[in-house]
């Protein structure tokens, strides 16, 4: 129960879709999306395999709590190699596409081999098709979006689809389902596009059960008061969304700016989430329109915003001027404070486009703040740029990379490579702020020292969602913890690195952890699935995924040496701000991080660990 | 005291605990297909909007219904369906002006809401309060009250 227990197996080559039963020997040891999905992936390919031949397989998976009465139960996520990282990827989206799926009686759908011409597939609760997508390819999401709500008379139909730069192997093409929720890094909708497949339309009438309902509705209602008590899931991100953070993280001086450079941005609270809410423009009316909820969710952080009518992006080009997925707080800051750019509307224009052609701001914005650089060191050209000046702090450089990007064309083609090709190909490696290929987002670990350790040690690459110590060190969430102290980070990182892991195997969103622990999700998992869920059980599900995510990596080719940071962080000390004359002590924690891992000193997994996780 | 559903579209967030509340309360699935409230989506604008029975006091549907199988319960006031009278004729979701009642192919009648025999789930579930359960006579006092508040009258009386 939670689970269907049926895998749809998609074989894009022969053209069959074929359900077959889910293994729940593995279900019992990794739960669900990111877990049990990355146990099917690691089972099923070659960990060395190309990213973008037919061999990789890429899997949409949810949890056994996505489509129930849990709050935050939209999530599925997206497990592939990646194309960005060449490491295991695994994007995590919310919106109502990953209900629906579940609606239509499916845990997960395990897509292999590579179409010969271009297709989408069709699921109609146990009638699942592959049909042809020629006249799709070459639209953008939201195209593909109306033409297919259009094409099957459905308004309820969810779609998920990648618009052209996925098509055209922008290698940080996300996979946007609901017109702007994406399962957004490592470019897996790079994966998706290398293998023909345009999009998943689904529809489900199946609903969802659960192992005890009375006592899963009586979990899910007091859990649900939580999220409404608290401060952050409460009140601050209804109201502000993660955008609540943009003036926060640039006061404490963790907010890179001008390709982390400098930790401080000047023009932060023209971008923030107070700002989305200020009238402004032709019309004198708040960039925000409204907050909107994923499937499920009693917190609603989403944005939901309109770009001016008369702003210099939009301008005569109505097709714009609707409300969509605004600002979060990560793209705010990749294309706004990472680029040195102000302009909310500017930035806003820059959000939808990403959304309306399926790629990444955070690499977008991490890619264009790094060619900025380059081009200020004279290595770009106008000429190569077709003319566009790409200055720190140009909207207009901004907004036009991000559409040549968009359709891969021009100089959009070099800045679709992401930072870390781009760098190496300028002869600049050290300006790529990545780590095993993938930008880190919107927190400097210069002045949050744990997010370093967080960046180096991520399995799909550098990122915040993997343990957001911002939580402990800036929030005081469980607990407060020092943002500049680099001792007791390897613990805190450890342990928010293993809930995480097993949060993301619910089907529940990690958002909620602001408020709970796995204390709270305990009882809702075990009403909700076969078996005694014990919170034993579920911290140690953590742990075992954490180390299986590795395995794959090294399998693939990683090692420790790839757990590291960029020279940046690690040598030029922050300018201002409370972290002045800092660099991040990634030297000091890793070592530490490893022991507490139960790894040598070469981050190698022992064998006595292994086996006591039962890998 | 009769109440109704009172429903204030600027509050609702879209999440859908609505509709999974009420699959779950009346067909004991979580499900959105089988929810008797529905909440529609308007993307370019951002609006989102719960629908469901307003439990009209003169009926369409009960007056349209060839068996008797619509009857009002007396203490809540609900239009609900007898299922053992109800033969799936449909003319009842001709009849409703709003679309609220409709066929249920599964058992081969009808559907709606019957306010949960006076305890209605959905509002229950809501985070916003964009769904309460208002005493009948007084569905506008909270509307009225905002608008009282927007005068701005500064208080002269004096003790
Ligand atoms: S539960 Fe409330 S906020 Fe959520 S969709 Fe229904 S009416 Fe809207």
């Amino acid at each position: 129960m939670g689970w269907h227990k049926k895998v749809l197996r998609v074989n894009l080559t022969t053209g069959s879709c074929t359900p077959e039963p889910l293994n729940m020997e593995w279900a019992a040891e990794y739960l669900g999306q990111r877990g049990l999905a990355t146990k099917y992936l690691l089972e099923e390919i070659d960990p060395k395999v190309d990213p973008l031949s037919p061999d990789n397989k890429m899997i949409f998976a949810t949890g056994p709590l996505t489509g129930t009465a849990a709050s935050t139960s939209a999530r599925y996520s997206v497990i592939t190699k990646g194309a960005l990282t060449n490491a295991i990827a695994c994007s995590n989206s919310g919106g109502y596409f990953g209900a629906e799926l579940k609606f239509a009686g499916w845990d997960m759908i395990i897509f292999e081999g590579k179409a010969a011409s271009p297709v989408y597939l069709h699921i109609s609760d146990d009638h699942a098709e592959l049909l042809p997508a020629d006249d799709l390819w070459g639209k953008s999401v939201w195209e593909t979006d109306e033409i297919l709500h259009q094409r099957h008379q459905d308004p309820r139909l969810r779609i998920s689809a990648i618009g052209v730069s996925g098509e055209k192997g922008v290698l940080y093409a996300c996979i946007v389902n609901d017109l702007h929720r994406a399962a957004g890094r490592s470019g897996v909708g790079t994966v998706m596009g290398s293998k023909n497949l345009k999009a998943i339309a689904v529809r489900g009438t199946q609903g969802v059960q659960v192992k005890d309902p009375v006592r899963f509705m009586q979990a899910v209602g007091e859990k649900k008061q939580v999220l409404a008590d608290n401060a952050v899931t409460g009140q601050g991100l209804p109201t502000y969304g993660t955008q609540v953070l943009m003036n926060v993280i640039n006061e404490v001086g963790a907010l890179p700016t001008n390709n982390a450079r400098d930790v401080q941005f000047e023009g932060a609270s023209n971008i923030s989430g107070e700002a989305m809410h200020e009238p402004r423009g032709s019309e004198n009316k708040p960039n925000l329109v409204t907050n909107q909820a994923c499937f499920g969710c009693t917190i609603a952080c989403g944005r939901i915003s309109r770009v001016d009518k008369e702003h210099y992006t939009v301008k005569n080009r109505p097709e714009y001027w609707n409300a969509s997925g605004g600002l979060e707080y990560e793209a705010a800051w990749s294309l706004g404070a990472d680029t040195g750019v102000d302009d909310l509307d500017a930035l806003t224009f820059a959000n939808f486009v990403c959304n309306e052609q399926g790629y990444d701001p955070i690499t977008f914005g991490a890619t264009i703040a790094a060619a900025m650089e380059l081009y200020e060191m004279g290595l770009i050209t106008d000429e190569e740029t077709g003319g566009i000046p790409l200055k720190f702090g140009s909207a207009e450089a901004l907004t036009k990379m991000a559409e040549l990007v968009g359709k891969a064309e021009g100089f959009g083609k070099t800045l679709g490579m992401g930072s870390k090709r781009l760098c190496e190909k300028y002869g600049h490696p050290e300006l790529s702020m990545s780590v095993k290929g993938q930008e880190f987002p919107a927190y400097d670990p210069r002045g949050i020292q744990g997010m370093g350790l967080t960046y180096a040690t991520s399995n799909r690459g550098a990122c915040h969602l993997r343990s957001y110590t911002v939580a402990s060190e800036i929030l005081g969430i469980p607990e407060k913890t020092d943002p500049l102290a680099t001792e007791g980070k390897a613990g805190l990182v450890k342990a928010f690195q293993d809930a995480t892991a097993a949060v993301d195997s619910t089907g529940l969103c990690l958002f909620t952890t602001f408020a709970w622990s796995l204390d709270d999700f305990q009882p809702q998992v075990d009403a909700a699935c076969e078996g005694e869920w014990t919170l034993e059980r579920l911290s140690e599900l953590g742990e075992r995924i954490w180390n299986m995510e590795r395995q794959f990596n090294m399998a693939a080719g990683f090692t420790g040496k790839d757990d590291t940071l960029p020279k940046r962080l690690r040598k030029e000390a922050a300018k201002t701000g409370p972290a002045k004359g800092k660099v991040n002590g990634l030297k000091v924690m890793l070592p530490e991080y490893y022991q507490l891992r139960g790894w040598d000193e070469k981050g190698v997994p022992t064998a006595e660990t292994l086996q006591r996780l039962g890998l | 005291m009769m109440r109704s559903l009172t429903i204030s579209p600027d509050k609702c967030t879209g999440c859908l605990q609505c509709e999974m509340a009420c699959s779950y309360e009346n067909e004991g699935v979580f499900n959105p297909v089988k929810s008797r409230i529905k909440v529609f989506v308007f993307e370019q604008e951002g609006r989102h909007v719960p629908y469901t029975c307003t439990q009209c006091a003169d009926a369409w549907c009960q007056n349209a219904c060839p068996t008797e199988a619509i009857q009002i319960n007396a203490q809540t006031g609900a239009k609900e369906v007898n299922e053992g009278l109800c033969v799936g004729c449909k003319v009842c979701t001709i009849a409703c002006p709003f679309g609220t009642v409709n066929y249920n192919q599964a058992t081969g009648k009808v559907i709606k809401c019957d306010l949960c025999g006076g305890d209605p789930a959905c509002a229950k579930a809501c985070p916003t309060q964009a769904i309460t359960y208002q005493d009948a006579n007084w569905t506008g006092y909270d509307k009225m009250r905002s608008w009282a508040d927007k005068t701005n009258t500064q208080a002269t009386a004096q003790a």
